[in-house]
């Protein structure tokens, strides 16, 4: 915890390991969220208007 | 019609500001679209549970940063319990951003400033651009030297900006005071105009579906 994180360097990019392992975790999370199956019941229908 | 009928009826159509106020209210957001039961099936998405974690997380900030600042630095570093305290507060930060950047992107793809409802994402945005500060004024509220180092860079770098002037990240005094009270009641005030937003508005549609009333209903 107390010694720096390690860093990746390429070209102009600079960023520590920890922050772009944060970074692919999100994408990753982002993708799910796209293609996972929402839990549910039933077909709760567009009973709302408001367009 | 009684007299606390007529009354009733007189305060409909009048009642000052006050009465013009509550009619407002009433008129934009009835009950049913504060509180609805019912929610499009578009709504039964992931990217809506990223912005309820988020707001999760910044309930979960107010109150471990609410026992924090009752305690003060003395005891979030060195006793057993602040240090928990303070750590709960510091991964919750890491919780709020994550979710919500999550829910930024979303609403960004999904073009969520559609059908009039460009002020919901500015809120929203607004949000995101107002927490940055605020997490930053809690790394330099820190009290050691983490907070220090971080608090001199920042000072060359606001000076190189022109705000040095307005804001001196070694003035303890004053980076504290933006943390705990001014840069929270300006997020939780936008979350709270955010979501009420959300409620006049009403969840956008995905891109691509058709205007509600369009499909072709469903035979009995």
């Amino acid at each position: 915890m107390d010694t720096p994180a390690p860093y990746v360097h390429w070209a102009f990019v600079l960023i520590s390991v920890p922050n772009l392992v944060l970074i692919a975790v999100m994408l990753a999370m982002f993708a799910v969220a796209l293609l996972a199956p929402f839990p549910g019941h039933g077909d709760s229908g567009a009973r709302r208007r408001k367009p | 019609m009684n007299a606390a009928q007529d009354s009733r009826a007189a305060d409909d159509q009048d009642g000052g500001w006050t009465g013009a106020v509550r009619r407002g209210v009433a008129r934009r957001l009835p009950l049913t679209d504060l509180l609805p039961t019912h929610q499009p099936s578009y709504v039964r998405s992931w990217t809506y549970v990223f912005g309820v974690i988020a707001i999760a997380a910044l309930v979960w900030l107010v109150v471990s940063g609410s026992i924090l600042a009752a305690f003060g630095p003395q005891w979030w570093h060195h006793s057993s319990k602040g240090r928990f305290v303070n750590s709960l507060h510091y991964w919750g930060v890491q919780v709020f951003f994550v979710f919500m950047v999550l829910h930024l992107w979303a609403m960004y793809w999904g073009a969520a400033w559609r059908d009039g409802r460009a002020l919901t994402w500015m809120v929203g945005t607004g949000i995101f651009f107002i927490s940055i500060p605020a997490a930053f004024t809690g790394y330099i509220s820190q009290q050691n030297f983490d907070g220090q180092w971080i608090a001199v860079n920042a000072k060359d770098a606001l000076n190189a900006a022109g705000i040095g002037a307005f804001f001196n990240p070694l003035n303890f005094g004053q980076a504290y005071g933006i943390h705990v009270v001014l840069l929270p009641v300006a997020v939780v005030a936008l979350v709270a105009l955010h979501i009420v937003l959300v409620r006049i508005k009403g969840v956008v549609r995905p891109l691509g579906a058709p205007p509600p009333g369009t499909t072709p209903s469903r035979s009995p």
